[in-house]
């Protein structure tokens, strides 16, 4: 039987995390860029019930403290890649909402002009390598994309993120070996929201302290308190300090939970409503951070300032993601190939 | 008292012959079992030959430095003694450590079909790449690869191998010899036994603007690897609309070794021809593997580079001409002919030009295309032919159902149905796991005798 995450960071303990130095303007941004995702996914999940969003669509509620409090220790030039829950991390990583939600409306005006959907969205620009629909194979992609730092001697780091399903997949180890082994500059982010689809962590592994998984690896692992922003932002800083300074890749666990189920299609009969609503109640990661916004005399028109810009942002991309044409019957040959030059 | 022969081992699969690198005995000596008697060198590994009964050696029959004695080549005679027989190779050699993989107990001679595979061909009678009175020189195919690399490798900063024995080992099939001490351990990357993995972060490494080539040791061991090689490589230009791309080779053997049974001998390429967004090479001889992988090392999408064991060691004239590069998707007339036309890719050009030879002593033009690139496949070529020939037969190493064959018999029965004057017919493996046993294997395998049965009947004769 799965039960709500406790609050036993190991490296949230109020002395690391920096709580009380973060700045009245980080912690508004904070604020802002949680709620952005949480609106924007309300509203896709909205549009999907319109059936204006086909196929699969993965819900990021609930686990928005993660995306949004590691892209705030991110440095230019870092790498981000996840899987298909991906919709919160392109919104942190500054990828236009418009473009995300078009895509999901399998419009032209989408990332990848309506081609890749929910699960399958890039941003080079934006340093976001996906959105892939395939468990786990993100991690060694993750991993690759930290080769190249290495290769090129960039000083960057790649932020790969998984969940505690993909945990269990063999390449993750087969990469957690090559990282280790070559120094690879890479922070494995394990987006632990206690369940693989319909099954809960405690059902699935045999050891579920996901991050101790790497120490027959030798890297270092810490569990994260991944419903506080603060926490989370802490505990990214120092593990992608350790990976940028060469000493290769680092493990963070990020406790957390997911409101909606799996997917839109997800009854999520496997938990009951009294554990979702206890989490909502005591650990939601917006309402935990407008605590400290008070504290920080934020005023209520300030927040709702935000709250009226984010309204804004999320109505504007749900407009363009229904009027932006859907691709051009030419576009289904496009983007197979690229012409090799001569 | 009968004297018994010490015939030259085989000391791997594939080997052929060898160099009698050393003798550590001399004649007069007795000799027990399981001494050290002689060093083998093969284009893989230097071997340790121990006898494996005793006797007095009355004498050395092929003088050690002596290169490309072959197989089952007696090497050395012992008189006296109880039944002296056979070699068999030893732990490896001291100074080449790590080799014992590739080590097998002697064998019989490969199969005969496998044996005389690929026998260096007379050059093509039209070659449009190749201007008239270019110098050639001769090269195996194993080198020309090497040499497609490393001049990809010093021409492009951005270009790396990784994979399995590459760098320190020197190659599993020494495709990679030399590139270590070239670029050193940053550009040639020695990686764990972990497929999967490592061609997961070679993806990485292309979606970030890298160009890496990343060697399975043989595809075989590659299937563990497929996941990446068409969700990740192939599909994601696509789904991120024209966003990523990876610039990226996958390559290695790839089809069927000799008695290495059914996991090892594999052919893959109607696997990966099927997949939107690869390109998929299969050359036959030197030119074209050091040209097409030089073309798939700088094409801008995923390649999938199927090499063939059998042919590694087989030498071929290549152009001397600097930065030889043969386009992908173009394939080639490796003989005219008017009566029928043959396909083949890979090893199988070997086998079909053979049987051309064979069929035209018996009144029989056949024209043998080398297929060369399989996507793009280069159709225009093929019905060209037919239309010409009228008849087709296909030849390739794979099963048959769902093939090479059945797509190019596909195509042609679309565009050119009214030109064929019979049923094109195709030749491949049986409908089985590749067996074990040397009779079974070659029963199993497409052969010269297979195609030129093939061709006599599309030709009615």
């Amino acid at each position: 039987m799965a039960t709500a995450p406790k609050a036993k960071s190991t490296s949230g303990k109020k002395s690391d995390t920096g709580v009380s130095a973060s700045s009245k303007e980080q912690l508004l941004k904070y604020y802002r860029d949680m709620l952005l995702i949480r609106r924007f996914e309300e509203r896709a999940g909205q549009l999907y019930g319109m059936g204006l969003i086909g196929g699969f669509c993965h819900l990021y509620i609930g686990q928005e403290a993660i995306a949004v409090g590691m892209q705030s220790i991110a440095q230019e030039g870092d790498q981000i890649i996840t899987g298909y829950r991906d919709h919160g991390h392109m919104l942190a990583a500054g990828m236009d909402p418009n473009e995300v939600m078009a895509e999901l409306t399998g419009r032209i005006g989408g990332s990848s002009k309506g081609k890749g959907g929910s699960m399958h969205m890039f941003s080079t620009e934006a340093g976001f390598y996906g959105g892939h629909g395939i468990v786990g194979a993100q991690v060694s992609l993750g991993t690759g994309l930290a080769l190249a730092d290495k290769y090129r001697d960039n000083g960057k780091v790649s932020f790969t993120y998984f969940g505690d399903g993909a945990a269990n997949q063999g390449q993750v180890y087969e990469s957690f070996n090559m990282a280790e082994l070559w120094d690879l500059p890479v922070v494995y982010v394990v987006e632990n929201n206690q369940y693989a689809m319909g099954t809960s962590i405690e059902r699935s592994s045999s050891e579920t302290r996901l991050h101790k998984r790497g120490v027959s690896f030798n890297i270092p692992g810490e569990e994260v308190d991944g419903m506080d922003v603060e926490a989370v932002a802490a505990a990214g800083r120092k593990a992608a300090e350790h990976a940028r300074s060469g000493k290769g890749p680092y493990i963070l666990e990020m406790k957390t939970y997911r409101y909606r189920g799996h997917s839109m299609s997800d009854p999520a009969k496997y938990r009951t409503k009294e554990e979702v609503d206890e989490v909502k109640k005591t650990r939601d990661p917006i309402e935990h951070l407008r605590e400290k916004l008070a504290a920080a005399k934020v005023t209520e028109d300030e927040l709702k300032a935000i709250d009226a810009e984010v309204k804004s942002i999320v109505s504007a991309a749900a407009e363009f993601a229904r009027t932006s044409p859907e691709p051009d019957p030419s576009e289904l040959y496009t983007d197979v190939y690229l012409e090799a030059a001569q | 008292m009968s004297s018994v022969e010490i015939l030259m081992p085989a000391l791997s699969p594939t080997m052929e012959e060898g160099t009698l690198a050393k003798w550590h005995v001399k004649a007069g000596d007795t000799v027990k079992a399981g001494d050290v008697i002689a060093e083998i060198e093969t284009d893989k590994a230097t071997m340790e030959v121990e006898a494996v009964d005793e006797g007095v050696i009355s004498a050395l029959l092929v003088e050690a430095g002596t290169e490309g004695v072959k197989v089952n080549t007696p090497i050395a005679r012992i008189g006296e003694g109880a039944g002296a027989s056979f070699a068999t190779p030893a732990a490896p050699a001291p100074q080449d450590d790590g080799v014992s993989k590739s080590v097998r107990q002697p064998e019989e001679a490969a199969p005969a079909a496998v044996a005389k595979a690929a026998p260096a061909p007379k050059p093509a009678l039209n070659d449009p790449e190749i201007p008239a009175g270019t110098k050639m020189i001769r090269i195996t195919v194993r080198d020309a690869l090497r040499d497609a690399m490393a001049e990809e490798m010093r021409r492009d900063g951005d270009v790396f191998l990784m994979g399995e024995e590459v760098a320190q080992y020197q190659g599993a099939y020494k495709v990679s010899r030399e590139l270590l001490q070239e670029f050193g351990p940053r550009r040639v990357i020695d990686t764990p036994i972990t497929e999967h993995g490592f061609a997961g972060l070679g993806v990485g490494a292309a979606m970030a603007g890298l160009k890496p080539i990343v060697e399975f040791m043989t595809w075989n061991f590659g299937m563990q690897a497929i996941d990446h090689i068409i969700n990740s490589a192939a599909k994601t230009l696509y789904m991120s609309g024209g966003q990523i791309k990876s610039s990226i080779v996958f390559r290695g053997p790839n089809g069927a070794a000799a008695r290495v049974g059914a996991q090892h001998s594999q052919d893959y390429s109607a696997w990966y021809a099927q997949i939107p967004g690869l390109k998929v090479v299969a050359p036959y001889d030197a030119a074209d593997a050091k040209g097409l992988l030089k073309a798939a090392i700088r094409d801008p999408n995923p390649v999938v580079f199927l090499e063939h064991e059998m042919m590694y060691g087989t030498e071929f004239d290549i152009p001397d001409v600097e930065d030889w590069i043969v386009p992908i998707g173009k394939a080639r007339v490796r003989r005219e002919g008017k009566d029928v036309t043959i396909t083949a890719h890979s090893r199988m050009v070997g086998l079909a030009l053979k049987a051309a030879e064979e069929l035209a002593a018996e009144g029989i033009e056949a024209e043998v295309i080398d297929l060369r690139t399989l996507r793009p496949l280069d159709h225009e070529t093929i019905l060209e032919s037919v239309r010409k020939t009228n008849r087709l037969v296909s030849a390739e190493e794979g099963w048959g159902p769902m093939g090479v064959g059945a797509e190019i018999v596909a195509r042609v029965v679309e565009h050119a149905f009214d030109y064929l004057d019979a049923p094109p017919l195709r030749v491949h493996q049986e409908d089985v796991p590749l067996p074990y046993a040397a009779n079974l294997e070659v029963l199993s395998l497409p052969s010269v005798e297979k195609i030129v049965k093939a061709v006599k009947a599309v030709c009615y004769r």
